[in-house]
């Protein structure tokens, strides 16, 4: 197997906090992979250890080849771009918001963005379908748009790694899917590396090529979305009775909820 | 894109132009009348008493406005960046509070008052322990709120004001009167000396906060995000408070506390240009350059031949300015 991110025995929290426990897995190259977990499990600690934002305790994260741990912040910058659930809204144009990205390629004491700058953040915003967009304020976009202007920034840092942090939490189904197709797409032609975090079962197995479940700060499972979406597993990790079945057209696993009041007459 | 330069560069012009016409307005307004067509007779004459008037008294003076004034407004911008919060300024965060008493202790103790730099360093020093102190306070939880950190701002301002009063008690009438005069703000500098001081600081930060708008445009994000985006944001909000406490100190101590410089003129800048700190630094600096040499004509004349405290006119203008921001913040107002 083609490693292209590897975690190594990675311990990581926050002072006198949660920690996350011995963690390694492997990634390879263009795959698509979700953090599943119930709240609390870690896969948000996980996600900060893995961008930098939160300092390793014990183990290594091996990007490529190299430790990121060792990198520079603008070394990381080149390799690793974060999308988080909330995108900052300033008050500026999508099109300044997205030329963003390419802050960590800028010479310190440059002043204007060059010619390639604007063609890559012009390209991004096309792949993203925002182009149409560029002039608007950031403030007045829907929570799908910057979502979608999220990651037109963090490809216009033309990164090996994506991270996204449940970029279709608050959208409906279509926006949801809509972003998930988009990730997908990418992830396929770019070759790119996304690691996501997910709530959404269902989403999670219908699009992901490679799941990791979190539970109390350890990683239960991984593998491929049939793998990892048994209900031994989920009723396991989240405590609550769950039916799995195969969607007849995709094939993928899917999660179905019970209530309390069907339990009790069953 | 290249669109956005070209009206940056007119913007900046058009401060330029502003600037020059109102320090023609500031050189001729006073007692002493001096128009366009009598200012080459006036300069050939070295011995006239409006020669005298005009490159002794009204001249230095307006250096010194256009120092403090830019000085205090670009600091003003740039505690906005770091902070992500339009209504934080040296005189709202206490800095210039900080910096008062900084000059306050060295008036009173007398020491070092021989060196032309040490009311400048004191000034420094005073504002840069506010701001640290404020700083520590306000990162002790992360994500305090806009009203949380005035708050602290404000309750610094008042310890310092209550220790310069202790100071002042303690002190000679004489010593007090110069207090009293210096902290109610003045440009009336009459050290050539510290006006050149003053005025080379501040065109210095200047120069030296421009090498800062990319990170400061990125810490619009926030600091985590401008951290993604290959930013070592520690190491540029130390020298950016740095810079900035230089500022206001050097201001503080050559004009005493003139409040709201900082936070009317980059607000203003904002709502024209934008929030593009590439523009924005630079902007700040001349119109705070702009609104200080203007409000010093108007303290000059509006009672003449008296003179009002320019603190009046800033205080005016900006305390109105922040009452109208801070009841807008509570709905939509978001700067970043």
């Amino acid at each position: 197997m083609n490693e292209f991110l590897k975690i190594k025995g990675f311990s990581c929290g926050y002072p006198g906090h949660f920690v996350l426990n011995e963690i390694s897995f492997e990634i390879e190259k263009g795959h698509f992979v979700g953090i599943i977990g119930p709240n609390g499990s870690g896969k948000t600690t996980l996600f900060r250890g893995i961008s930098g934002e939160l300092p390793t305790l014990n183990g290594s994260i091996i990007l490529n080849g190299q430790q990121t741990q060792k990198m520079s912040l603008r070394e990381k910058a080149h390799n690793i771009a974060v999308v988080t659930q909330h995108i900052e809204v300033g008050n500026m144009t999508v099109e300044e918001y997205v030329i963003m990205g390419r802050i960590p390629y800028q010479r310190q004491f440059q002043f204007f963005e060059t010619e390639e700058d604007m063609e890559i953040a012009g390209k991004y915003m096309n792949l993203t379908g925002i182009s149409h967009l560029r002039n608007k304020n950031m403030n007045s976009l829907s929570g799908g748009e910057q979502q979608l202007a999220g990651i037109a920034r963090a490809l216009t840092q033309e990164p090996e790694l994506l991270l996204l942090d449940e970029p279709t939490s608050h959208l409906d189904i279509t926006h949801q899917v809509q972003i998930l197709n988009l990730i997908q797409r990418l992830s396929e032609e770019l070759s790119l590396t996304v690691l996501m975090i997910i709530h959404d079962l269902n989403l999670a197995g219908e699009y992901c090529d490679t799941l990791l479940m979190m539970q109390k700060g350890t990683l239960r499972k991984t593998g491929t979305p049939h793998e990892v979406l048994n209900y031994l597993d989920i009723e396991a990790v989240y405590d609550t009775v769950v039916i799995t079945r195969t969607n007849p057209v995709s094939c993928k696993p899917v999660v179905f909820l019970v209530s309390e009041k069907t339990l009790k007459k069953e | 894109m290249q669109k956005k330069y070209i009206q940056w560069l007119l913007f900046i012009l058009a401060l330029l132009a502003v600037l020059l016409v109102v320090v023609f307005v500031s050189l001729a307004s006073g007692e002493v009348k001096i128009t366009f067509k009598n200012l080459s007779d006036v300069l050939a004459d070295k011995n006239s008493i409006d020669y005298t008037v005009l490159t002794k008294i009204r001249f230095p003076r307006i250096v010194l406005a256009i120092a403090v004034g830019g000085a205090l407004s670009l600091s003003g911008a740039i505690l906005q960046g770091i902070y992500r919060n339009p209504l934080v300024e040296p005189y709202t965060l206490g800095i210039s509070g900080g910096a008062a008493l900084g000059v306050a202790i060295v008036l009173v103790s007398g020491i070092g008052l021989q060196s032309y730099f040490t009311l400048p360093f004191s000034g420094f020093i005073g504002a840069l322990v506010t701001l640290f102190l404020v700083y520590t306070l306000s990162i002790r939880r992360a994500g305090l709120s806009m009203n949380s950190m005035l708050l602290i701002g404000v309750m610094v301002s008042f310890v310092a004001s209550s220790a310069m009063m202790f100071l002042m008690s303690l002190s000679t009438s004489e010593t007090v009167h110069n207090i009293v005069f210096w902290v109610m703000g003045s440009l009336d500098e009459p050290n050539s000396i510290l006006i050149k001081v003053a005025f080379w600081s501040s065109v210095g930060g200047l120069f030296t906060s421009i090498f800062f708008a990319r990170p400061l445009n990125a810490l619009r994000l926030g600091e985590i995000k401008a951290r993604h985006l290959g930013i070592d944001t520690g190491t540029t909000i130390k020298i950016l408070f740095v810079l900035s406490s230089l500022l206001t100190g050097i201001a503080v101590s050559v004009a005493g506390v003139i409040g709201f410089v900082g936070l009317v003129i980059p607000h203003l800048i904002r709502l024209i240009i934008g929030n593009d700190y590439r523009v924005l630094l630079l902007g700040s600096f001349l119109g705070g350059a702009v609104f200080l040499v203007l409000s010093d004509t108007l303290a000059r004349i509006v009672i003449a031949p008296n003179e009002l405290p320019i603190g009046v006119i800033t205080g005016l203008a900006g305390g109105l300015m922040f009452i109208i921001v801070l009841s807008r913040s509570g709905s939509k107002y978001k700067m970043k």
